[in-house]
């Protein structure tokens, strides 16, 4: 049987994120300030910021961040319906992507065709 | 609608966890896991404290039965309509000379679901003739239970109680997969019974305080943010009002244990805990200025200790009949694993965050 810890994505590698600083101490500190900041209530709530990265993280197919934004959402008073519609909102941004290419697509397509 | 119960009890089972010893045991790496975490006392110690000690006991919480209508899978008292443990009124007047001493300010009962004992209502008026607040931790659906409890938000009212109830979601998946089938629908109705009297609308003085803990193997969030989620949705959707939001930890321990281990969270969550340790909490814990009665008079530093069988190390004052108010604030507090749920983050009490 395969190893379960050979590959790539380990669930608990996510623990080691804070342990970036390891190889660059000034800018990874820099880093984790700025996404402290920029997660806390501002103008919107830190749960509609937790919605937001938990979309990112789908469109951006980040299992890490699945994962922390899924237990973040949860703890922060999101519910599942919140939280698909969430997702949603990525797939449809990515689907909405895609379509909007095609007007390229048809540009190029009607000036090559008669 | 009737409530579906999600469970039995563990003791009805006969499960293992039933046991406090073994429970203590799980929580040390003796039984069912062999994961430990640092000790909390030695953490403690680290925060600057030799032991843990009272500051001045002032709060009197009884759990008065672990009798429920309610059979909740996170329950840490491990009640239900299967039990029948309920403090006899010859123990409960005995708590009365004591609630009389001029430093104890407030009254705090719960159960199981305190109202199902014959003698709550007896018991609530002579604690509110000495002067004292009362605090009754109402799990909401009892009120709409049998007719004979329909009237509980007059007679609250008219004792000026302080309602603390149990919402664990503003909607009903959430709520009924914790608390059973049917139990939001009947929570709301039950909150519009407190409104309607008075309950939570400003002015009033009646207050109506909410009690959010999370629904699985995970940490609450900030309390203010959720108390406001909380209100605009409770109103938006319900038109419900109430006075504040306590945002509690769950404790490893009994159901919530049982849960944690078969949906194998259980190393995550000690972990979390342990991780979101923070020594500014330990200055407030509950145990610093609350004694707890058990049904059968024993006493304890809390709630979760009653329900770990710790009782009080004051050997000479651990039950009702032998109550000493300088031996007790002189004790030490007797702490475990299970103690991380209360220091984990902005802190955990009956009264939600402590910091
Ligand atoms: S959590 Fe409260 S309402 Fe639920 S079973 Fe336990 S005592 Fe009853
Ligand atoms: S579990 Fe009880 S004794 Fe332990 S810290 Fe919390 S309140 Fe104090």
């Amino acid at each position: 049987m395969k190893n379960k810890k050979e590959g790539y994505y380990q669930p608990e590698d996510l623990k080691k994120f804070g342990k970036i600083t390891e190889f660059q101490e000034e800018l990874g500190k820099k880093f984790f300030d700025y996404y402290g900041a920029v997660f806390k209530d501002g103008a919107l709530t830190a749960r509609e910021k937790a919605l937001i990265a938990l979309a990112v993280a789908h469109s951006e197919q980040c299992p890490y961040c699945i994962d922390a934004y899924s237990s973040d959402c949860l703890a922060k008073g999101a519910d599942e319906e919140q939280m698909m519609e969430a997702v949603h909102v990525a797939a449809a941004m990515k689907a909405g992507v895609a379509l909007v290419h095609a007007t390229q697509m048809m540009g190029h397509v009607k000036k090559l065709t008669m | 609608m009737a409530i579906k119960q999600k469970t039995k009890s563990l003791k009805a089972r006969q499960d293992k966890l039933s046991d406090t010893f073994f429970q203590l045991n799980v929580l040390n790496g003796k039984e069912l896991k062999d994961t430990t975490f640092p000790k909390f006392s030695d953490q403690i110690k680290q925060a600057g404290f030799t032991s843990l000690k009272p500051s001045q006991i002032s709060i009197f919480q009884l759990n008065i039965g672990k009798l429920c209508n309610q059979t909740c899978s996170h329950c840490h008292v491990d009640a239900g309509p299967d039990r029948t443990e309920n403090m006899t009124r010859e123990l409960l007047e005995k708590c009365v000379e004591i609630i009389a001493h001029p430093s104890i300010t407030t009254v705090d009962i719960t159960g199981g679901a305190p109202e199902m004992n014959p003698n709550f209502r007896w018991f609530v008026e002579a604690c509110t003739a000495l002067g004292k607040k009362v605090i009754n931790r109402c799990n909401l659906t009892i009120i709409r239970a049998n007719k004979k409890y329909h009237d509980l938000p007059d007679f609250f009212a008219k004792h000026q109680v302080n309602v603390v109830s149990s919402l664990p979601y503003f909607s009903k998946r959430r709520t009924d997969a914790q608390r059973g089938d049917g139990v939001f629908e009947d929570s709301i109705k039950a909150l519009e019974m407190l409104n309607a009297v008075g309950y939570g609308k400003e002015g009033s003085g009646l207050q109506l305080d909410l009690v959010y803990n999370p629904t699985g193997a995970f940490l609450p969030g900030d309390q203010l943010s959720l108390e406001k989620e909380f209100k605009s949705q409770l109103k938006r959707r319900y038109n419900i009002d109430f006075n504040s939001l306590y945002v509690i930890t769950n404790i490893p321990i009994s159901r919530f244990l049982e849960y944690l281990l078969a949906s194998e969270n259980y190393e995550m969550y000690m972990d979390s805990l342990v991780q979101a340790f923070n020594p500014s909490t330990v200055e407030n814990l509950m145990c610093r200025n609350t004694i707890s009665v058990g049904w059968d008079g024993y006493l304890y530093d809390c709630d979760f200790n009653q329900m770990l069988d710790l009782k009080v190390a004051a050997p000479k004052s651990q039950h009702i009949n032998d109550f000493d108010m300088d031996l007790l604030n002189k004790r030490s507090i007797v702490l475990n694993q299970h103690c991380y749920g209360c220091t984990a983050g902005s802190g955990s009490s009956c009264g939600g965050e402590i910091t």
